[in-house]
């Protein structure tokens, strides 16, 4: 894709006429996707897709198109036709007083190869290692490339080659644990050791559950429910525009209110798998510290915002969401977590997070699949799904007593309009408190 | 492109004994004016084709934007092999003796022409200017998606469908801010048809009217918190709806498929026919014949005709949301709902137009039997369990109401209940006069995801005995 993506994007910039700059972005992928229900398969099928974006740049005008291009001998003169329509576009368009694309070509290749094995043999190894098991899940895999390129000689090429299994192993009266193999190097015995280890999980919630009544409870949030956490608040916690638009969820903390020390999330783009570039052609920093120590940190500035608000650019997308999440690790361990729950909840995961009141930080969701009672330092019963509603002041705040020393690394596993390649590294965190409501 | 596709799906071949194709294309221009700066316009043409085979206990699909004739025959051999590999080690399989071979065109509203897109512009510039009216106004934007689409279906059978979409859908949102509060209103016009849309949705004008909202909304009161009557209006009856009785009532969700993603189902097969999902005022109908509703068409993703379906009759359980294969996997009636969010996605049960028929009071009669409650409308915040019981919702906007009559706006109004229970507290339902016509373009579910649209209609509607609060003090 790439030999032909940048062949494109150089016929396209011989079209162009004076005063004209011609950008093109391409998201592409060849998947095959194969949902499972029952360890038996649901849907099983393949996917190749094929995304050019141009922006055509004149006299400080600009307009876009995104064309599905088929990967033949037709897709120069459906690109040459696009051109056409935005140079009409541009002809009623007033100044754009936010322009902002690099000027200054800086060119980067990154392919990295994976083992990944035909998917009918992963759906034969899935249903044997789910013999005797309920599971429902979702194997994806196959190539992904993001590619940018301008008439100015920049050439960008991000590709790489993932899986992502996300299942959960289902028990009696709708308890469920969740799991997930993923990475770049597929090996079937992991796969299996991981279905094993899940199901040993469902065993403790075959125990008799216990049901809690609303109220404050002692808790500790897994990885994974840290995930969730960690993914609201990247809806417009870290933007640039949210920020100076007053919309964003941690307005509180622009005002001087902190989280705890703890509390060091970066934007981790060199320890990411997101490209290292962006659509407007600028290469992203290694790194941006969103929150320090607890207190607020660099927003996400796309060169947009940068001009819109007078602010340096740190070469963020436009919807200034991060991408390669990594909160720093605490000093609790992992062995220890029960012994320090002591009495309270532990969860796992948690499932539907939004904002109960957005301008104060306040959250509301629900706990999903394995969540547990814990007394005396043991797992003692299983809990059903319990809503929350609280602030992230006292989540990530007073109410954090410490963080795992221990993190995973998530791969995302969406898949709306293509396969993500958002990440994130994260910690386990022990609350003194969490506010249940219902 | 028609005929032509049609020549290149005749002469494809398969082991398979049954295969299809679905061909999408959908062209938009999206345009928004910003801080009263023109966004660079965004056009796109998005084309391409799913290719699916069917054999016996086996199923296997394949998308490409190749509608080459050797492409869409590659796409068909992989779509193939897949139906060949997972043969024997499906959970659901279709029936090939009732495969259908539909043959039918449908065009969806949508007549007036639009203007230029300079004229566009101006249109929503005169809006984005005429919200700043305040300095506390912190963000206006206003825009508009101008969406043709075109699908066609094609099966081994005979069949041949073709079905056009117009979608013109305005959006405007105003934000204020002072000191720790930031308050917003905004409008959604989701809708199928032509720029006749941009009248009927109040758009010009809206600009002014939503900041006067907003800086309301700074100054008003939080809203009350404590047990009292709920009155919601449609544009809030629409994620009510959605949330709480459209993906309770899915089929596959029932039948296991979305456990590892969107969730479960409090629902289970043997309610339907006795389960007292609501009080007696609670009627709930699949009517993919309203004109304009999002989800009308005349037949699904897989080519089943589409037809209004009761599923809840007097507020009891009739029937579930459930496609041809769902139905077959159930052992259950269903509707016409298998829908696929674009060419590169299958199908899977989608809620499609989902609506609460309207009932025999007055909206002013409802506010009049109000003792103690909170009117609410524009859905700003929604949670819900993965069996889509708990659920806890917010509104940008509410009305306290008092002894019968409406005493102020109140800000931050939220509330939670439990499905379950929830809609048997229906006590009144509005009448033809408060019935409207909403939708959502983003209801996520499947694996791989999908975001698609979904028509909700409903009169306002009064729920009694139900925990309302606001924000912290």
């Amino acid at each position: 894709m790439k030999e032909r993506f940048f062949e494109l994007a150089a016929q396209l910039s011989r079209e162009l006429r004076a005063n004209e700059v011609l950008l093109c972005n391409l998201a592409g992928e060849r998947s095959d996707f194969v949902r499972f229900n029952r360890a038996r398969v649901r849907q099983a099928g393949s996917v190749e897709q094929r995304s050019f974006a141009l922006r055509l740049v004149r006299d400080k005008r600009q307009a876009s198109a995104t064309v599905e291009i088929a990967g033949g001998a037709d897709d120069f003169g459906l690109l040459r036709q696009s051109l056409g329509r935005l140079r009409d576009a541009l002809e009623g368009l007033p100044e754009d007083p936010w322009l902002s694309y690099n000027e200054t070509p800086r060119s980067t290749d990154s392919v990295r190869r994976g083992a990944l094995p035909a998917a009918e043999d992963v759906v034969a190894q899935a249903i044997g290692a789910a013999e005797g098991h309920d599971l429902a899940g979702f194997y994806a895999a196959g190539t992904l490339c993001r590619g940018f390129a301008n008439s100015l000689g920049q050439r960008n090429w991000h590709e790489v080659d993932s899986f992502n299994f996300d299942w959960s192993l289902h028990g009696g009266a709708g308890r469920a644990v969740k799991a997930s193999y993923a990475g770049t190097n597929w090996a079937g015995t992991v796969l299996e050791q991981k279905i094993h280890s899940a199901a040993e999980q469902l065993a403790l919630l075959e125990m008799p559950g216990r049901a809690i009544a609303p109220g404050e409870y002692r808790a500790y949030l897994a990885p994974r429910a840290m995930e969730e956490l960690a993914g609201l608040l990247c809806w417009g916690g870290f933007s640039a525009r949210s920020r100076a638009t007053k919309q964003s969820p941690l307005l509180r903390m622009q005002a001087g209110q902190g989280l705890s020390p703890r509390i060091t999330l970066l934007e981790n783009t060199a320890q990411g798998v997101a490209p290292g570039f962006q659509a407007d052609g600028f290469v992203k920093p290694s790194r941006v510290a969103l929150i320090e120590g607890g207190r607020l940190g660099e927003a996400l500035v796309s060169p947009r915002s940068a001009r819109e608000f007078g602010l340096e650019s740190n070469a963020a997308n436009g919807g200034e969401s991060p991408e390669s999440l990594d909160l720093a690790a605490g000093t609790l361990e992992e062995r220890n977590v029960l012994a320090e729950l002591e009495r309270g909840l532990y969860v796992s995961n948690l499932w539907y997070l939004n904002y109960s009141d957005r301008a104060a930080g306040r959250i509301t969701g629900m706990t999903r699949f394995a969540t547990f009672w814990v007394q005396g330092g043991r797992i003692a019963a299983p809990v059903g799904a319990m809503r929350f509603d609280d602030s992230v002041f006292r989540l990530l705040g007073e109410n954090l007593l410490d963080l795992t020393r221990e993190r995973e690394m998530l791969l995302d596993p969406s898949t709306y309009e293509g396969r993500s390649s958002a990440s994130a590294r994260l910690p386990g965190a022990l609350l003194s408190a969490l506010r249940f409501t219902l | 492109m028609t005929q032509a596709l049609a020549d290149r799906f005749r002469a494809l071949r398969s082991t398979a004994p049954f295969w299809s194709m679905r061909v999408h294309e959908e062209s938009r221009e999206d345009l928004t004016v910003r801080q009263d700066t023109v966004e660079p316009p965004r056009l796109s043409l998005d084309r391409g084709a799913m290719l699916a085979a069917v054999t016996e206990g086996g199923y296997g699909y394949c998308a490409t934007s190749d509608l080459s004739a050797a492409g869409l025959q590659a796409a068909l051999d992989r779509a193939s092999a897949w139906a060949e590999a997972t043969r024997g080690r499906s959970v659901a399989g279709f029936d090939l003796a009732k495969m259908p071979a539909p043959r039918g065109e449908y065009s969806g509203p949508g007549t007036a022409q639009r203007p230029g897109r300079a004229a566009l512009l101006e249109l929503l510039a005169a809006e984005c200017r005429g919200a700043k009216t305040d300095g506390r106004i912190v963000d206006r934007v206003a825009a508009l998606s101008l969406i043709e689409e075109e699908r066609q279906y094609f099966t081994s059978t005979g069949g041949e469908l073709r079905q056009r979409f117009r979608y013109t859908l305005p959006h405007v949102r105003v934000t204020a801010n002072e000191g720790m509060q930031t308050q917003a209103r905004s409008l959604d016009h989701f809708q199928q048809g032509g720029f006749e849309q941009v009248e009927r949705s109040g758009l010009v004008g809206s600009g002014a009217r939503l900041a006067d909202e907003a800086l309301q909304l700074l100054a008003a009161p939080n809203c009350p918190s404590g047990t009292m009557d709920l009155l919601l209006m449609p544009d809030q009856m629409m994620l009510q709806i959605h949330e709480s009785i459209g993906h309770p009532l899915e089929l596959d969700r029932i039948l296991g498929d979305e456990r590892n993603y969107a969730g479960t189902s409090f629902v289970t097969p043997e309610m339907f026919g006795s389960y007292r999902y609501g009080s007696e005022l609670l009627n709930v109908t699949y009517d993919p014949t309203v004109p304009g509703e999002l989800a009308s068409y005349a037949y699904d993703d897989d080519g089943t005709p589409a037809a209004k379906v009761f599923l809840i009759r007097d507020g009891v359980l009739v029937a579930p949301l459930g496609g041809m294969l769902s139905q077959l996997r159930a052992g259950l009636p269903g509707t016409a709902n298998s829908r696929a969010s674009g060419w590169n996605r299958p199908p899977i049960d989608r809620m499609a137009n989902l609506n609460v028929e309207p009932g025999a009071s007055s909206l002013a009669e409802m506010i009049a039997s109000i003792r103690r409650g909170v009117l609410m409308r524009s859905n700003v915040s929604w949670s819900i369990d993965d069996a889509r019981n708990k659920f806890q919702f917010g509104c940008e906007w509410g009305e306290l109401i008092e002894d019968g009559r409406v005493k102020g706006v109140v800000k931050n109004p939220n509330y939670r209940g439990v499905s379950a229970t929830f809609w048997r507290s229906l006590r009144m339902v509005g009448d033809r006069a408060s019935f409207e016509v909403h939708g959502t373009l983003f209801c996520g579910k499947g694996e791989p995801n999908q975001g698609i649209h979904c028509g909700h209609a409903a009169p306002a509607c009064l729920f009694a005995g139900v925990d309302v609060f606001g924000a912290d003090a």
